[in-house]
């Protein structure tokens, strides 16, 4: 009760906060051509969003009484809701603006990025969706950790977990920024504290109830606005592919080049670094491996990812002919260049075409919705990377290593509450400092850092009998280190964040350096493994396979 | 938290025959399927690394648009398909073999 009291009062302080900014921004400084002139319409869509979520979390704040409520809605989402939770995960901000963009930018190959993205899914469906669902209760950690040591493994899983969400963050703030720069005429910063109050709102009272919903409705919008603004871009065109790329390749600066692979991609190594990255990290999120245990059984989980990946393929597939009708529309139109010279700086950033091309289609009205959907898109995300994020210290790292599972619901819920207010300002200060990068380059990291981290633990203890937790930790470790050394040796933080002259890692993408090296570490340390611990985990690997297969003795984790 | 070892109610499924046969035929789909979303998947990469030209030929003699772009979705069109092909046997038959081990186990 005094939690939902808490609620309420945030709630009207945020609005409050929300409503007074208003004001502010109407005396607007002149002086940054960044910054647009208030659009009334996108804010009361923005604000009618933000009423209707607190108020789905205030409904959930009263559902929410157990830890298994708070960390996975009780087990009571049906696949079809969890398809749609998923594919709302998966749409985020860096999707819908990071890959129009790229395509945008370079034609074919950010369509070669997008592909990357989507060939996770049916991957993720053949090989662990029913595994997860049948092994897993709250957190991947319990499944890397099942026959391991409970201390180490479910330590180390819960620190991939969080270095994972924290790369993600920032990717979702910055995204926030850019966009409410662009759209409310607010500072950066202030957008993206914004995002970071409003996640913790969500996540501390709703839990994974409201945090579900509110992908849920953020999916249906974004779907929604999706087709209606493809359908607005292809009457353009005569509803014609052929007229659209016609008209691309004439106003694109590189011409018929376009129409293939280019420089992006142009090296094999950095196009498989890319591809394992994007492939196995999907697979590795802890915040869609989060939503598999907030279905009942294994057949709710297989029919999730069926209905997830037809959204998600759908979805990219309109991006794509977004962002290649966006290089005729935005792309030739001065009103969207700083200074009105086209080929110069886009307005509001290099992300920002789709909201272009909505307000080219639709005028303000239309980009005003899609503004407050997009905005929608990074909250909802934002709130399942700190739900998993809170789920990870507060059920691994407190409950289960520290307290050795001795710890009560109440204490566990509450130190999950501490663990995502301070996530929240985690991600207001790091989407801060990684303000000028391009969202989707990020992307690829979190995710490079996703299959070098986590997902070798994750297949290798549901595949591999041989598999110990010297192993595991060995590999892991290698993985960890190795990734997160490349990255900052990378271009994307050695040069831009830390301003050197040149990378000492020459491409985008760790994965395939950093994940072949923590198989192979994994694996060598795992068969060199002779201590007694190492052979009762390998005899109790039986036991996992058949529960993994059939479910049995998975079932109570559902029921409650 | 877990790991009971060798507990009587897992040993019992692993004496079912059935049990062998329903991981042996679902294994198997899971290894078909993503084999062939995979090797799919892989020889497009390769072709963008190393012989990209191949993507940039048009359609056809007048047409702007490139072979790339129909290939492309059809890798995502197709692997979606294999989701429904996996989650029709793996829901249906597979999933009444499991329900039936799981009957005869826990009598």
């Amino acid at each position: 009760m005094i939690a939902r009291r808490i609620l309420v009062a945030a709630s009207a302080a945020i609005l409050a906060a929300a409503l007074s900014a208003v004001p502010a921004l109407a005396a607007g400084d002149v002086g940054q051509l960044e910054k647009q002139p208030i659009n009334l319409s996108a804010i009361g869509m923005f604000i009618a969003f933000v009423v209707m979520t607190l108020g789905i979390t205030y409904w959930a704040a009263s559902r929410t009484r157990s830890t298994s409520d708070f960390y996975t809605a009780g087990g009571g989402i049906t696949g079809f809701q969890n398809g749609l939770a998923i594919a709302g995960d998966y749409m985020s901000a860096a999707t819908l603006l990071g890959l129009s963009s790229l395509v945008f930018a370079k034609g074919y190959d950010g369509f070669v990025y997008t592909i990357s993205f989507f060939v996770g899914w049916p991957i993720i469906l053949f090989l662990l969706a029913e595994r997860l669902r049948n092994l897993g209760h709250f957190t991947f950690a319990d499944i890397a950790s099942y026959r391991l040591d409970q201390g180490k493994i479910r330590t180390f899983a819960a620190i991939g977990s969080l270095t994972v969400v924290c790369f993600y963050l920032i990717v979702q703030m910055v995204g926030a920024g850019q966009l409410i720069k662009l759209l409310f005429g607010l500072d950066y910063n202030v957008a993206v504290i914004v995002v970071g109050v409003l996640m913790v709102v969500y996540v501390t009272f709703g839990g994974m109830i409201a945090t579900t919903w509110v992908q849920i409705i953020k999916a249906v919008l974004l779907l929604g606005g999706g087709i209606l603004l493809a359908f607005l871009a292809l009457s353009r065109f005569g509803f014609s592919l052929e007229a659209i790329a016609r008209s691309a390749i004439a106003s694109h600066k590189d011409g018929v080049k376009i129409m293939g692979p280019g420089t992006l991609l142009a090296d094999p190594v950095s196009a498989v670094s890319l591809s394992l990255g994007l492939l196995f990290g999907t697979a590795a999120l802890p915040h869609i491996m989060m939503r598999f245990f907030t279905v009942p059984n294994a057949r709710e989980a297989r029919k999730s990812v069926f209905y997830a990946s037809g959204f998600i393929g759908f979805f990219f597939l309109i991006v794509c002919v977004l962002g290649m009708a966006a290089i005729t529309i935005v792309g030739t139109d001065p009103q969207f260049f700083e200074g009105g010279k086209v080929g110069g700086k886009l307005i509001g950033g290099g992300n920002m075409p789709v909201m272009h091309l909505a307000k080219a289609l639709g005028g303000d009205l239309f980009l005003g919705f899609l503004s407050a959907v997009a905005f929608a898109t990074i909250l909802a995300v934002v709130s399942g990377l700190a739900l998993a994020g809170a789920s990870a210290i507060a059920h691994d790292l407190y409950a289960r290593v520290i307290r050795k599972g001795e710890a009560t619901e109440r204490e566990e819920m509450r130190v999950s509450k501490i663990a995502s207010l301070v996530l929240g300002v985690l991600a207001v200060v790091l989407g801060i400092a990684f303000e000028k990068q391009n969202v989707a380059f990020l992307v690829g990291l979190t995710f490079g850092v996703a299959a070098s981290v986590n997902f070798p633990v994750l297949i290798l203890s549901m595949y591999w009998k041989g598999l110990t937790t010297r192993g595991a930790l060995a590999g892991g470790i290698a993985g960890l280190i190795s990734a997160v050394t490349l990255v900052i040796l990378s271009n994307a933080v050695w040069v831009v964040v830390l301003n050197n002259p040149a990378p000492i890692f020459p491409y985008e993408q760790p994965a395939l350096f950093s994940m072949t090296l923590a198989f192979i570490v994994t694996i060598v340390v795992s068969k060199l493994d002779s201590s007694a611990s190492a052979r009762a985990e390998r005899e109790a690997f039986e036991d996992q396979f058949v529960r993994s297969q059939t479910g049995i003795g998975a079932a109570a984790a559902a029921k409650h | 938290m877990h790991s009971p070892a060798n507990t009587p109610v897992y040993e019992r499924v692993r004496r079912n025959p059935k049990f062998h046969e329903l991981v042996r035929q679902r294994s198997r789909l899971a290894l078909v399927l993503s084999a062939i979303v995979l090797v799919g998947y892989y020889a497009f990469m390769m072709v963008v690394a190393f012989a990209p030209g191949l993507l940039h030929k048009p359609m056809s003699d007048e047409s702007s648009l490139s072979v790339g772009f129909p290939i492309g979705a059809a890798i995502i069109i197709l692997s979606w398909l294999l989701t429904g092909v996996y989650s029709h046997f793996a829901n249906g038959r597979f999933q009444d073999l499991t329900d039936e081990i799981t009957r005869e186990t826990l009598q």
